[in-house]
């Protein structure tokens, strides 16, 4: 690099730039969390709604399913589940129910969780609201 | 060895190695398990075995961090570690937390281990990469400020240098960051978003710190080459990776329930983050060809060329390739995220570990600079071995990418995801074999440590 240019300058550079551009993000996120309520629809978080994430993230459900995208890619995605079962809660409910407990021979399969009767309604719930929030048209189809 | 405290780099790096072993080898069964579906079902399912796989990975970096800071700051600092007891410690403390967390992991089901280690008081378990219990977080909390308390204080006490400043500031943003991991709120979508505050704003922003400094580091005592050189350098490259990957974070807020308006502010800036990555290649080769010394520790050097050059294909052009919105609209939460994220992660973090470990290790063994010339050659096998192999498994997982983004996304008779994977199951036997291959690289670097001979001496 040029003498011109010198260590103090790339060094002004490094400090302001950081700042001014940390800056310019946090007031992003002070308009985005004012934004937020309108798309996330949060007076629709009952109870049962935190709790099915609770359920969610007590089974590392993650882990092998995406929810609107984010996620491990071994599983089907979750952000769209409930219209992709035809907006059923039941669906959803009697799928995770019939997981066998050892598995499909050869095949991926989900674990059988021994969920109560209110986490897997809790969690079918969940993604009832999930599949609610305003996620910019995505996933593109309804395969997710 | 210049101070007899930076003898406390060589456990972390020795745990560091071993468990990046552990990580491969769960990497290995992950693999089988995309083509095998019931392979060690139930007893290790598939998320099970990848919580080991990622967090096996950011522990034994992190050991690697630790290890190579506590060798850096003495030199760097001109002074003895501030206390290598503590250093010893947290070691310990680090070591036994984390084994004890994975035996967690495997040993009990996931939600009994949330269970027993108390998350309904304080939540933060089942997050993507964030899956440790939260005890286990405190505890990571807890041996963060041990440890950067440790190199604050020597830092403070001696020579303040560019790269020791970078690095301290590197590593006081990774302990901050990471409280953003206690936040976890019943709305998911806040959830998400202050989520990626812990992970983009590590790998793709404050990590980047502590690679650019070590990589100086590295190429400061390997080339010779005038400290202000590459310390405006490092200060450019720094600049640039904060410049850019600040507001980068937007390209994960496209489709998560954030205002459209990030799909711009994402696009824009992440485009831009190869920058940095391109400028550590012009940076590495050009202090290279600059040297002013024949380095006795070739591999060394290799590791130290081949990181910029990983990173900037990894992160930079794999990253490139699918963070325009228009792009990762059809590309996002399927394999090419995955074929990316291994790249990456080799080419910057894993790389950079192993260019500092392969140019400490052998004086840190008591050597003048460099181990023998045949345990080099079989290092730079390892090396060779490991890089092409992750080159192959990010192909493969791309082109597995590609299919099922077609198959199922765009294709007018879209398929359902399970028949898309059985579709492009020929692409997951490929990367398991190039899996393999990379465990065969990873044994011959293990093996290369124990090849004795004499030690290579700097030429005139």
């Amino acid at each position: 690099m040029s003498e011109k240019f010198t260590k103090s300058m790339a060094r002004n550079i490094f400090y302001g730039g950081t700042v001014f551009f940390f800056l310019l993000f946090l007031a992003l996120t002070f308009d985005t969390a004012g934004v937020l309520p309108d798309r996330d629809h949060r007076e629709n978080i009952t109870e049962q709604v935190a709790l099915g994430k609770k359920v969610w993230e007590d089974n590392n459900c993650i882990g092998c399913h995406t929810l609107l995208g984010e996620g491990a890619y071994f599983a089907p995605e979750l952000g769209n589940v409930y219209t992709r079962f035809g907006n059923s809660k039941e669906a959803i409910i009697g799928f995770i129910q019939s997981r066998p407990k050892e598995g499909i021979p050869g095949r991926r399969s989900m674990p059988q969780f021994n969920l109560s009767d209110e986490e897997l309604d809790a969690i079918a719930e969940f993604l009832k609201w999930t599949s609610e929030v305003d996620a910019a048209g995505w996933p593109p189809n309804i395969q997710g | 060895m210049q101070y007899q405290s930076q003898a406390v780099a060589k456990p972390y790096f020795i745990a560091a190695i071993g468990l990046f072993v552990g990580q491969i080898l769960f990497g290995v069964i992950l693999g089988l398990q995309y083509v095998i579906g019931d392979f060690l079902f139930p007893e290790i399912p598939f998320n099970v075995a990848r919580m080991v796989h990622t967090n096996l990975l950011i522990v034994w970096l992190l050991f690697g961090f630790m290890g190579a800071s506590y060798y850096m700051v003495p030199e760097e600092a001109e002074t003895e570690l501030h206390s290598p007891r503590l250093a010893l410690a947290l070691f310990w403390i680090f070591l036994v937390a984390g084994a004890l967390t994975v035996l967690g992991y495997l040993l009990v089901p996931y939600a009994t281990l949330a269970e027993i280690t108390g998350n309904d008081l304080l939540p933060t378990m089942g997050r993507e990469f964030l899956e440790q219990p939260t005890i286990t977080k405190i505890g990571i909390v807890v041996v963060a400020l041990g440890f950067l308390f440790n190199i604050s204080m020597t830092i403070l006490k001696g020579r303040k240098t560019v790269i020791s400043m970078v690095l301290l500031l590197g590593l006081w943003g990774l302990a901050l960051f990471f409280l953003f991991s206690f936040y976890n709120p019943t709305n998911l979508i806040l959830d998400k978003y202050y989520w990626w505050w812990v992970v983009h704003l590590w790998v793709e922003g404050v990590w980047e710190l502590i690679m650019g400094a070590i990589l100086a580091f590295v190429l400061i005592k390997m080339t010779g080459v005038d400290r202000e050189v590459i310390e405006k350098w490092l200060y450019v490259i720094i600049a640039m990776t904060l410049i850019t990957g600040i507001l980068g974070t937007g390209h994960h807020y496209y489709w998560i329930g954030t205002p459209e308006y990030w799909q711009w502010w994402g696009s824009i800036f992440s485009a831009l983050e190869p920058i940095p990555f391109f400028m550590m290649v012009i940076f590495a080769f050009n202090m290279v060809n600059r040297r002013r010394r024949e380095h006795p520790n070739k591999a060394a050097m290799l590791w130290a060329l081949g990181t910029p050059v990983m990173a900037f294909l990894g992160a930079g052009v794999w990253g490139f390739m699918h963070t325009l919105a228009p792009v990762n609209y059809f590309t996002h939460g399927t394999q090419i995220t995955a074929a990316h994220g291994h790249m990456a992660f080799y080419g910057a973090y894993v790389m950079v570990v192993l260019a500092m470990i392969s140019y400490a290790m052998p004086i840190l063994r008591g050597r003048a600079a460099a181990n023998s010339e045949k345990s080099q050659v079989m290092e730079m096998w390892s090396f060779w071995l490991m890089t092409v192999a992750m080159v192959f498994i990010t192909l493969f997982l791309t082109g597995a990418g590609v299919l099922q983004v077609w198959l199922q996304r765009i294709s007018e008779s879209a398929m359902p995801f399970m028949v898309v994977q059985d579709q492009i199951a020929i692409f997951y036997w490929m990367r398991e074999v190039a899996g393999v291959v990379f465990l065969a690289g990873l044994v011959l670097y293990i093996m290369s440590f124990f090849v004795g001979g004499e030690e290579k001496t700097a030429q005139a």
